[in-house]
């Protein structure tokens, strides 16, 4: 028997249960290793840790640099490149800009480019900085919140107010 | 309730109409798309989420003109609700799963669905039946452009519109559409296919996620690049490959026809004899088999059935629409049974086929 994903020979013979109905699935070798490990592929995530680990692998030869990378954290939402790396999702608009130089690479693995062509938004490239200063104060509002510090955190609140206030015309 | 409403409807991409429409199901294109003042969905918090959900859903409703969409809120729904609808093609199976506020707005027709709080805050989809891309992005640009006026995206001038994923940056679009392959598959030629697509940075999965097989020879061709190439070149770049694919399922069948007839012949009227005959049948062998049948009336062997009647059978036979045609949970053997009455009832012996007169 041939396997099911390619034209090698069928060795591993996989009865999955974990789905609603039962799978019988006829894979070679490499395709069962990757169908054991990945388990089913979501809609978009299957390339992303791929390309990370072949991106990152030239760099892990000098670990200190990796090390250093990994620790950058963004001063908006606060997530490290590494936690990043582990799960190939950003936390927030603002990495884009802040691990700009560290994302370049990833980019022209993944796309071969590293230049958006297309549409832009009608009411034209708007300056988003107070939008991500929002995501900044909420996330410093919810830290003093913890803290009980109920003083800063209605300085925090009002400022938040102040800029929602003078949020982009919705109307 | 509006899903039970749904269960007893065909959604738009099963409609079965469209050009090419003997072997593409559908068209489909989503963008994603993120507010500028939130955290990813990874970094947002409860609140962060209702918020998110709460404002798309204020903003559109009152002042996008977008009165004609549903909001359903996914959090609130039971398990086989949501199964329900990642089998209409409605919400993805992830944003099925996950935790926290969510939602998605669907219209009657169930040409748009848009997700809240998916892997990015929005994921806009527009569906259309046969092959119709240029449609579909003409319908999913203008929605855009009626959000947008109510929203603030995240977009970046070198960048584009900036997802959770740096596999989704730029334009934040998949155009993907949804082939029936069965000539290919009998013929064995289908993993050549799959691996020229793949030199050319297209993506092949099976219908509803998985690889395999299993799930009635339906496979979706979709772009992976979504950086650096305007949505019009990606258009093209699925929608010029998408006729040399039908060529090649459209000899393949031909091949069955002329050299392989009697096999062919055997193949269909047992298909559609076991599946109008089977006391209890799995949801992959009715899937197996519906292709089969489907197959065989593109080419004129099946006589007394529609293929808008198969593709309704291929969507009702599904776990969590049999529960819902049945108004009762039931487990896999129950189910088995369930759509064995159900495939008896809806293709009655009257008549009978050509394919099993010869």
């Amino acid at each position: 028997m041939k396997c099911q994903k390619c034209q090698k020979q069928a060795t591993f013979h996989i009865t999955d249960l974990t789905g609603d109905d039962l799978l019988a699935l006829h894979l070679c070798p490499d395709c069962a290793k990757g169908y054991l490990e990945t388990g089913e592929s979501s809609e978009d995530a299957p390339v992303i840790s791929d390309v990370m680990s072949k991106q990152l692998k030239p760099l892990e030869q000098t670990a200190d640099d990796l090390r250093e990378l990994d620790a950058k954290e963004c001063p908006i939402c606060g997530i490290s490149f590494y936690e990043f790396r582990q799960g190939g999702r950003l936390g927030c608009p603002h990495d884009y800009v802040f691990f700009g130089e560290d994302l370049d690479p990833l980019l022209i693995n993944v796309h071969g480019d590293n230049q958006h062509v297309g549409k832009q938004p009608k009411r034209g490239i708007t300056d988003t900085e107070s939008q991500t200063e929002l995501i900044r104060l909420r996330r410093q509002m919810k830290e003093v919140v913890e803290q009980e510090d109920y003083e800063q955190a209605s300085q925090i609140r009002d400022q938040i107010r102040q800029i929602e206030g003078e949020g982009p015309a919705s109307e | 309730m509006i899903l039970d409403d749904m269960a007893g409807r065909c959604g738009e991409w099963l409609k079965g109409c469209g050009p090419e429409s003997d072997i593409v199901m559908s068209s489909r294109i989503r963008l994603a798309r993120n507010l500028a003042d939130y955290p990813f969905i990874r970094r947002c918090t409860d609140i962060d989420r209702a918020n998110i959900e709460s404002t798309v859903r204020e903003r559109l409703t009152n002042k996008a003109k977008l009165k004609d969409l549903t909001f359903i809120d996914v959090a609130d729904l039971q398990t086989l609700d949501r199964q329900f609808l990642v089998e209409r093609q409605l919400i993805s199976r992830e944003h099925a799963n996950s935790d926290g506020a969510r939602a998605v707005a669907i219209d009657q027709q169930e040409r748009l669905s848009l997700m809240v709080n998916e892997e990015d805050h929005l994921r806009i989809q527009v569906m259309k039946s046969g092959l119709d891309l240029v449609g579909a992005w003409d319908q999913i640009n203008d929605l855009d452009d009626r959000i947008e006026s109510q929203l603030t995206y995240a977009f970046h001038p070198k960048l584009g519109y900036l997802t959770a994923c740096p596999t989704n940056v730029g334009t934040g679009m998949r155009v993907s559409v949804l082939v029936h392959l069965p000539a290919l598959v009998i013929t064995q030629q289908i993993e050549k296919v799959f691996r020229s697509l793949q030199k050319i940075n297209l993506v092949v999965r099976g219908l509803y996620g998985e690889g395999t097989q299993a799930m009635g020879d339906f496979y979706q061709v979709s772009n992976q690049i979504t950086l650096g190439k305007s949505e019009n070149d990606l258009i093209d770049q699925v929608g010029d490959v998408i006729p040399v694919v039908i060529d090649y399922e459209r000899k393949a069948r031909d091949f069955l026809i002329n050299e392989k007839q009697n096999d062919l012949f055997e193949q269909v009227s047992r298909a559609y004899g076991t599946l109008q005959n089977a006391q209890q049948i799995s949801s992959e062998e009715t899937m197996f088999l519906l292709s089969r049948v489907r197959m065989g009336i593109n080419l004129g062997l099946i006589g007394d059935l529609e293929i808008p009647e198969v593709n309704q059978l291929f969507i009702r036979t599904q776990p969590a629409h049999l529960q819902k045609l049945r108004h009762s949970e039931l487990d896999t053997d129950q189910r088995n049974v369930e759509r064995a009455n159900y495939l008896h009832s809806q293709l009655k012996l009257d008549g009978g086929s050509e394919a099993s007169n010869n």
